[in-house]
This record gives C-alpha cells, sequence and structure tokens, in this order.
C-alpha cells in the first residue's frame, strides 16, 4: 500500500511531466528579462548569452517563447484533456448505466462521430471561428477527442452496474443520481484517470498539428505556433535549428512522458499487466541458489 | 423449530396456485410469478410459474441448485426485476407493477450473498446506513442507527466509523442485516446470506434470523443451496429445480418425507445431519 508499488517507469515518468509543468508554468515567473512579443534581435540571431536559445524570424527571444508556448500548450491540453474526459464520462457511464435502448442511441450517436476523421472536423471548426482563444480552441479540441473514452467508460460502467452493492444502494432508496455518482464513478477513478492522461497528450499534440497549420490560438503563442513560424520562414532551410527543434523536443517529451505515465498508471491499477513485478519474482528463485553456491570457491581457495 | 402453523395449511405439493389458498395470514403472495430472459429461441425461463404463500412471523426457506431461479425469484420480490407474467401481492396490495418502490422497500428488504461486494468500499458503515435517509427521512436518527446494530449484536462504536474493509467477514455480513433492519420491514429476503461464510459464522447468522423471527415477528425469505440450512431454521420449505416449484410443504415434512425425486436428491447429497430413519 506504500509508494514501493509505484514502478521506476512511473516515477520516470512523473519526473519528466512535472519538470514540463514547471517550465511551463513556473519559469514564466522566473525568467523576467524578456516578455512575449520583445524584439531583442534580428533574424534568427544565434544563441547566445543574451538569447539563450537565439532569436526567432521576428527577432523575438525563443527561450521566451518557449516557455509561454509550453504554457499555452499546456494550458490547452489540460482543459481540452478535462473536458474531453468529462464528456466522455458522462456519455459513456449514462450508456454503460441505463443499458437498452440508451446505451444504443448513445452509442450509436458515439460511433458516427468516431467515424469522421477528428482532424478534419478540427480543421474546419478551427477556420469557421474568427478568432481563437485559447480556452475556445481548448473547447473545440475536447468535443472531437470525447467519444473514445465515451467508449471505453461505457464497458466499464455496463460491468459495475451488475455489482452487489448498487443492489444494496437501491434498496436504501439511493436515486440514479446518487448511484452514477457514489456507486459507479468512483469504482472507475482508475480507468477515469488513466483516459484524463491520454485525453491531455492527445490534445497537446492536436493543438500542436492545428497551430502548425496556422490554425492556433490567436495572439499568444503555443508550441505548434513556433514551428509554424519556423516553417514559414525557412528555419530549416537556413539551418536556425534553435527555431524548431527546442519546440519539436518538448512536445516529443511531453507525449513521451505522458504515454509512459499512462501505461505505467494501467500497470499500477491492472495487476495483469505488472510484468516487472513477475520478472522480479521469477527472478528470485533464480537468485537463491548463489549463496549455496558461494561456499564452494571460498573452499576451493583454501 | 417451530411449525406450530403448519396443521392449518399445507400447500399443494405440487406448487400449484393452490398455495395462495391461505391468503388469509400471508404476507406475500405469489401468483403464477414467470421471469423471462431474452426472447425467442433464446429465450430462458429462469422463473416459470410459480405460486406461493409467505406466511407472517415465518421463515420460508427457497432452496435449489444453482441457477434454479432461486436468486430471480428473490430480485422479482425485491422488486429489482420486473415480473415477465404473474401477480405478486403484499399485504392485500397488488404490488405486481407498481413504480412507487419507496414505500415497498421499507417493508421489504434484503441481504445478499458477498459480505464483501454487497459494500460500496468507499463508504464507512455509518454513511452506508445513512443512505437510508431518502426512505426514511427524519426518522433516521443515530439512536436508530445504533440500535439496528445491536440487534445483529453489534457495538455501534465499533462499527460505525469503519470502512468494509476493515470489518470481518461475519461483520460486514451481520452490518448488512442491521442495514436491512433500519428501515423495519415486514419481510427480509435472505440471499444466500451465508453461503460465503465459514460454518460458525453461518450459525451465528441463522440465530440472527430466527430470533429477528422469534422476537420481532419478521417475516423471512431464506435463499439456500443448502437444504441441511433450510432444516435449520425453517417453517416453510419450497423447492425449485430449473425454474419450477416442484415441492413445498412444511419444513419437517419436506425434509423427513420428500415426495419429489429432486428434493431427495438433494437431501441424499447433504452429509448426514441428522437420522432421517
Amino acid at each position: 500500500m506504500s509508494a514501493a508499488r509505484f514502478s521506476a517507469r512511473f516515477y520516470v515518468a512523473a519526473g519528466i511531466v512535472a519538470a514540463v509543468l514547471l517550465f511551463g508554468l513556473v519559469a514564466p515567473l522566473v525568467f523576467r528579462t524578456h516578455q512575449v512579443g520583445d524584439v531583442v534581435g534580428g533574424l534568427y540571431d544565434h544563441p547566445s548569452a543574451h538569447a539563450w536559445l537565439g532569436t526567432d524570424n521576428l527577432g523575438h527571444d525563443v527561450f521566451t517563447n518557449l516557455m509561454y508556448g509550453t504554457r499555452t500548450s499546456l494550458l490547452i491540453g489540460l482543459v481540452a484533456g478535462a473536458i474531453a474526459t468529462l464528456l466522455g464520462v458522462a456519455v459513456g457511464t449514462l450508456a454503460g448505466y441505463r443499458g437498452g435502448a440508451v446505451e444504443e442511441g448513445l452509442m450509436g450517436f458515439t460511433n458516427v462521430i468516431l467515424a469522421i476523421p477528428s482532424i478534419v472536423v478540427l480543421v474546419l471548426i478551427s477556420i469557421a471561428l474568427g478568432t481563437r482563444s485559447t480556452l475556445t480552441l481548448a473547447v473545440v479540441l475536447a468535443v472531437t477527442s470525447w467519444p473514445w473514452t465515451a467508449r471505453a467508460v461505457r464497458a466499464q460502467a455496463s460491468s459495475v452496474r451488475t455489482r452487489e452493492h448498487l443492489d444494496v444502494a437501491r434498496l436504501s432508496g439511493a436515486g440514479t443520481f446518487s448511484l452514477i455518482c457514489y456507486d459507479v464513478v468512483p469504482y472507475m477513478l482508475s480507468y477515469i484517470c488513466m483516459a484524463f492522461v491520454l485525453q491531455v497528450s492527445g490534445a497537446v499534440l492536436n493543438e500542436a498539428a492545428l497551430s502548425m497549420l496556422g490554425l492556433g490560438p490567436s495572439g499568444g503563442v503555443s508550441l505548434g505556433i513556433m514551428l509554424h513560424w519556423a516553417l514559414a520562414w525557412e528555419s530549416v532551410r537556413t539551418g536556425a535549428w534553435w527555431a524548431f527543434v527546442p519546440p519539436t523536443l518538448l512536445l516529443t517529451l511531453l507525449a513521451f512522458a505522458l504515454l509512459m505515465l499512462q501505461s505505467s498508471l494501467d500497470e499500477l491499477f491492472n495487476p495483469r499487466l505488472r510484468r516487472h513485478a513477475r520478472r522480479r519474482r521469477t527472478a528470485r528463485p533464480a537468485a537463491l541458489p548463489l549463496p549455496v553456491e558461494r561456499p564452494v570457491p571460498e573452499g576451493a581457495a583454501e | 423449530m417451530s411449525t406450530e402453523p403448519t396443521g392449518r395449511t399445507t400447500p399443494a405439493d405440487d406448487g400449484s396456485a393452490s398455495a395462495a389458498a391461505d391468503a388469509g395470514d400471508a404476507l406475500v403472495v405469489g401468483e403464477h410469478l414467470t421471469r423471462v430472459f431474452g426472447r425467442g429461441d433464446a429465450a430462458v425461463r429462469a422463473v416459470d410459474d410459480v405460486s406461493f404463500a409467505l406466511r407472517r412471523g415465518e421463515i420460508t426457506t427457497v432452496v435449489g441448485e444453482s441457477g434454479s431461479g432461486k436468486s430471480t425469484l428473490a430480485r422479482m420480490l425485491l422488486k429489482l426485476l420486473p415480473v415477465t407474467s404473474g401477480r405478486l401481492v403484499f399485504d392485500g396490495a397488488d404490488v405486481t407493477d407498481r413504480t412507487d418502490t419507496t414505500a415497498y422497500w421499507r417493508q421489504v428488504q434484503a441481504v445478499f450473498q458477498d459480505p464483501f461486494s454487497a459494500f460500496n468500499q468507499f463508504f464507512t458503515v455509518r454513511r452506508l446506513l445513512a443512505r437510508s435517509r431518502r426512505l426514511l427521512g427524519a426518522e433516521l436518527t443515530e439512536a436508530r442507527m445504533v440500535e439496528a446494530l445491536e440487534q445483529v449484536g453489534l457495538a455501534a462504536g465499533d462499527v460505525l466509523g469503519r470502512y468494509p474493509h476493515q470489518l470481518s467477514g461475519g461483520q460486514r455480513q451481520r452490518v448488512m442485516i442491521a442495514r436491512a433492519l433500519l428501515m423495519r420491514p415486514s419481510l427480509l429476503i435472505a440471499d444466500e446470506a451465508t453461503s460465503m461464510l465459514d460454518a460458525s459464522l453461518r450459525a451465528t447468522i441463522l440465530n440472527v434470523l430466527t430470533d429477528l423471527r422469534d422476537r420481532a415477528g419478521l417475516t423471512i425469505l431464506f435463499i439456500t443451496h443448502d437444504i441441511g440450512q433450510a432444516c435449520y431454521v425453517s417453517d416453510q420449505v419450497l423447492v425449485l429445480s430449473r425454474g419450477r416449484l416442484v415441492e413445498s410443504g412444511p419444513a419437517e415434512r419436506v425434509i423427513f418425507d420428500p415426495r419429489h425425486d429432486y428434493t431427495r436428491k438433494l437431501l441424499a447429497d447433504v452429509p448426514r445431519l441428522h437420522d432421517t430413519g
């Protein structure tokens, strides 16, 4: 029941995620020499003591952009992830818990949404919106990504539904809302937690994809927008690696760490997947004969 | 074993509707109760044309092997499962299609088989009991919770603040009975309530049930696969096989003079507890 149950993978993943969070949320408060939009140099100045990661096509400090861009990307990711998880859990729980026609209807709708490639919907909605605030973009990302969570949660809910404690709660007079909130959802929390992590990682990547296409949040900087400008102003051709490598690395690192966090959480909540524990357990008997063998070479030495 | 009322009425052994004839002092009467799952070729008649009467202040046991329809019958009586056809009468009123379950559940309560999965693991005993507020309203007081726990031999101070994983199996099952008693029901359905307990705890729970009948006059429907337990507690026995009622009658008669082959088979499978001579 202690921290020993967490695998090394979990700590590595959580560490990276925490580092990126710190960088996005705390670093802008610490490093305040430059602000977003300050022109600190020329076109693609090399990294220097003045601008740690050089400047971009407009002479803005890349490091400053990176901090604020990470903040925007994380904010969109977390908000979109939370909304998508909420929607997915609501639809999935209702469908799984009620069953019958409600389930058929909701899941039919979910499958229709799943069948439409979400990037197309994303692009169309983003074009339709004149100005896109961070929050609007998060909502747009959320409404296109909840369906698979709904489907997965439905399966969980319909299995929890048959448990005896629900009958007991019904006999105590608990209403449907109370049953769903206190008897069904808490039993799926581990699952919902993992779904949220995946949704955040999906939203961060989708935001980057949209921004790279020039459909990102207006009036700000995000990791995707940095990549958009870097590509549009030929940083790749001119070898200005500092313009595109840092945002790419951060995005990769964040997405990778979130996926790893999810899979190590899965391992924690689902004992059948604990390969480390199994390996350790099978390794132990193999290690046992060692102390027995040890006296032999000692005897040979004498 | 108290079997005084047996002289008066004896439900027909073939399990026909005549069981409902003694509806006079019956709390619950089931007439031709049937429950079908699925439809078409896949239809399963889990409970098939079962008629019976549960007399007030008696323990009636339903015996049958797994899949005989015992739990389906219990769920229908609890109104957790709609009846496909037939009629269910409670205290003189037809409740077959009654949708207002709030009042019904103040009268009819249940204890289930698995004393662990019946608990919401996130709730303390106090919270579990307090959930009855919707049924009981202002009647639900701390004193009433304490009283219900005392009825099953638990000290409120020991268990109220605890989570289910902090209780033993026997304590958990007694808390479940206390939860049911909190409503002061007139019918308690114990669906395999002793099956997952070890032998000594089983006797404790059975004694709690017989005590409730003798002291509080509670009507109890006891469901078990173990005809030995039926013999220990019950006044009336109903034998279910594949959803059909194959034999019913006073406990002593059914156990010591079984008339249906299936009942004989069930009895033959029991490790010998009595000399059935």
